[in-house]
């Protein structure tokens, strides 16, 4: 983590989110989070280690608070993120068979990214549209009583 | 409704405003509520511009509101539109449909069965007669689908809000709390712990700030009661909060919500803002002293936040462990100081206590659990959606009148209640009558009140071991019992459904459940080995199976399967063309055959075939 690493990264962004939420403490370390993660996609090193510097939180408890919750990510995303529900619902009508389509035609596995950066596929506890089962998010789009074989179809409209 | 948002500065006041709100609606002939949440999936927004247009086009946008709310509860037939003050319901619509709607419903006043609601055959007009509504008791949920949540004026036409004004500006907080106590309501979230005690612990803490947390990190899979409640009504949670908070004295208020619940976030920030405008919310509500005001803080994704010392601490900017209780949160929770949380449903009930007293409430229910409860109800049933209904109805009657039973007439296994924390309850037990008590008596729990619905078609070792896959990746790694103990288990079920197990593992399986409820830290550890210790109590004879036969009658323990083709193969080829890895092989009009080493057993070519030329 040593400081050339910072040049090829802007962190005024960074800045700006750690000022404007106002007489940030610890507890606003999430907040802050996410917030960075909505500019930059993910959260880059020298980004954490700005803020660690900005708000005074020490750089391994960020990096704590990163690693436990599932919504943040280290590595940079893909244009598109995929998420396949396998709540309770969706597994009795066949979830896992729309996520094992999923990772044949992408050839990637679960919280992987494909290589030229189009998609990120994630699979989730549940996203609360058990009437749709089984159910297919793609960035905000919901695709409800999905089969295996639509899978193509599906990915094949986003570029 | 183009309202001045003055604030209202009495309870006096706010009577008058709600008046007045009413007369303004009054001057509508009808309205056209159109479900914008979970149907918004389903083209909603596109039938609610179709009518903004023809109602136009019409001249009618005078005489018939449009009103996008919240869920109208028959998830199953979405997108529904409902339309007052004729009642009739109409499902699956389409933008095409909109002129005949209005010609037909709007001019008329007459019926469209083209549209219709059908359940059990018959195609039923009035939403109040369709079983689904007839057998159910919405009272949390009455607001749902009839307001626009994104409108606080639709809120107090209801009278939302008057409960809060009465707490604030009327009453005690004494008496509030006796009152809640009384009434006998019991946490929704899923423990059941008495309300008004919670609330009393936490007034009766000395300290000069006390703060109050909505739980709203609905996580258990197959819940989305509470995401319903917060799209559809946020300012009856909000009003429910109000109460609270001046019962136990906190001016600081949570909402903790997660981050997948996106419309759910939108609609509270919007409810809160409006709120504040209106002097329901921030310094010195309704004139009266008192202050108050709620932040809206979205989760990070992790199931084990559900559990009120980890939220405390994710709120407070940690890693969302638990710790050991006492102190509780109510001694010490949020900065150390006394906290009280409450589930979403749990707040939004408290404001019918207020409004219609105590004894009103606990006629409601059985003897130890008061009031109705919502169900999630998803799974292998036909009529999807919410469902709210008094403690003590049986689960017969919710599957099978108000959801209209089972799909594909195959027949009924069990019912998983509880989520992750639950179990399976058998068909012995349909009419049973279900509260807190009687659930758990049956080895489930009412937990947040998922009900996915599981036919002969479900293993229920296959079941089992998707719970613990995912308790085990929610555990937070803490404490040993959960970390360590739900691996082991699902070791062990991951032996049983590929068939190298043997009965001795069972026991082994039902010891260690037994070891990890008793020893670990949290609820989440506490409850995870009850999926599997009520599947082996009701089925483990289908445990047995798998071990001594070898095979999965359900089909759906893959290691345990094997796909031919037989003679009756046509050899037209589907099988060959859906195969995700290319194993079947085979002449046009000639016996395919499957390669049993490339065949990864996912059964698409048992689904595709439509001579039933594939033996499982």
């Amino acid at each position: 983590m040593a400081n050339p690493q910072t040049s090829g990264t802007d962190l005024s962004a960074a800045r700006q989110i750690c000022e404007s939420i106002a007489n940030s403490g610890p507890e606003d370390l999430i907040p802050i989070l996410q917030k960075i993660q909505d500019c930059y996609g993910y959260l880059p090193e020298p980004v954490l280690m700005e803020v660690s510097k900005l708000t005074g939180i020490p750089a391994s408890r960020i990096y704590g608070v990163a690693t436990f919750y599932e919504q943040f990510y280290l590595e940079p995303r893909g244009r598109h993120t995929i998420k396949c529900c396998r709540g309770t619902a969706c597994h009795v009508k066949g979830g896992s068979q729309i996520i094992n389509a999923i990772k044949n035609e992408l050839e990637i596995d679960q919280g992987q990214t494909t290589d030229d950066m189009k998609f990120t596929f994630e699979t989730v506890a549940c996203l609360g549209t058990c009437f749709l089962a089984p159910v297919v998010m793609v960035d905000n789009d919901y695709y409800g009583s999905v089969s295996a074989d639509k899978i193509k179809s599906i990915l094949g409209q986003y570029e | 409704m183009n309202m001045s948002t003055m604030t209202i500065k009495s309870f006096d006041q706010l009577q008058a405003r709600i008046k007045q709100i009413r007369q303004t609606q009054e001057q509508f002939d009808g309205r056209i509520l159109i479900c914008m949440t979970g149907c918004r999936a389903l083209g909603a927004a596109e039938v609610a511009k179709a009518f903004r247009e023809k109602l136009a086009e019409a001249s009618l946008e005078k005489k018939f509101a449009v009103v996008e709310t919240g869920c109208i509860g028959l998830c199953a037939f979405a997108p529904l539109v409902l339309i007052e003050p004729y009642e009739y319901l109409y499902g699956r619509v389409k933008p095409e449909n909109i002129a005949e709607i209005i010609d037909v419903t709007v001019n008329r006043g007459e019926y469209l069965e083209s549209l219709g609601i059908t359940q059990d055959g018959r195609t039923i007009p009035k939403i109040g007669d369709i079983p689904f509504y007839k057998y159910q008791k919405r009272l949390v949920l009455e607001n749902c689908g009839r307001i626009d949540p994104r409108e606080i004026t639709d809120a107090l036409a209801t009278g939302t809000y008057t409960s809060a004004a009465k707490a604030v500006c009327q009453l005690q907080p004494e008496e509030i709390i006796d009152e809640v106590i009384a009434a006998g309501l019991r946490g929704r979230g899923g423990a059941g712990f008495g309300t008004g005690i919670k609330w009393k612990f936490c007034r009766k803490e000395p300290s000069d700030e006390k703060y109050l947390i909505c739980n709203a990190d609905e996580g258990d899979p197959g819940a989305f009661m509470d995401r319903a409640l917060l799209e559809g009504d946020s300012h009856r949670v909000i009003e429910g909060m109000i109460i609270a908070a001046r019962a136990i004295g906190a001016s600081r208020g949570f909402i903790y919500v997660r981050a997948e619940y996106p419309i759910a976030v939108e609609h509270i920030n919007i409810a809160l803002t409006q709120a504040r405008q209106f002097g329901l919310l921030g310094a010195n509500i309704l004139n009266s002293g008192f202050d108050f005001d709620i932040e809206v803080r979205t989760g990070a994704g992790a199931f084990v936040c559900g559990e009120e010392t980890a939220l405390i601490a994710s709120l407070e900017g940690k890693r969302g462990t638990p710790r050991t209780r006492p102190p509780f949160p109510a001694q010490s929770g949020y900065k150390q100081k006394p906290t009280n949380i409450n589930n979403v449903e749990t707040f939004a009930n408290v404001p019918l206590i207020i409004k219609n007293g105590a004894k009103w409430y606990s006629s409601i229910g059985t003897e130890k659990s008061k009031g109705t409860k919502i169900f999630a109800l998803a799974g292998k049933v036909n009529n999807t959606g919410l469902v709210e209904v008094p403690m003590g109805t049986t689960i017969r009657r919710i599957i099978f009148d108000i959801g209209g039973g089972i799909g594909k007439s195959r027949k009924f296994k069990a019912a998983q209640m509880g989520g992750p924390s639950g179990g399976c309850i058998p068909a012995g037990y349909l009419d049973n009558e279900i509260d807190y008590d009687s659930v758990q008596q049956i080895g489930a729990i009412m937990g947040s009140g998922g009900l996915i619905v599981m036919d002969e078609n479900t293993c229920m070792v296959d079941v089992a071991k998707y719970f613990l896959e995912f308790v085990q990746s929610e555990s937070c790694g803490k404490c040993t019992p959960c970390r360590v103990g739900t691996k082991k288990m699902l070791g062990i079920l991951e032996k049983i459904s590929c068939g190298d197990a043997d009965l001795e593992d069972l026991d082994v399986l039902g010891r260690l459940g037994e070891h990890i409820k008793k020893a670990s830290l949290c609820g989440l550890g506490q409850t995870a080995p009850n999926p599997v210790l009520s599947t082996l109590r009701h089925f483990r004879d289908e445990y047995e199976q798998h071990i001594k036969d070898k095979t999965c009658k359900a089909g759906v323990c893959r290691a345990l399967l094997s796909y031919e083709i037989t003679e009756v193969c046509t050899g037209c080829g589907a099988c060959k063309k859906v195969c995700l890895v290319s194993a079947v092989e085979g002449q046009p009009k000639a016996l395919h055959v499957i390669d049993q080493n490339e065949c990864i057993k996912c059964g698409m070519c048992f689904a595709t075939c439509k001579f039933h030329a594939i033996k499982r």
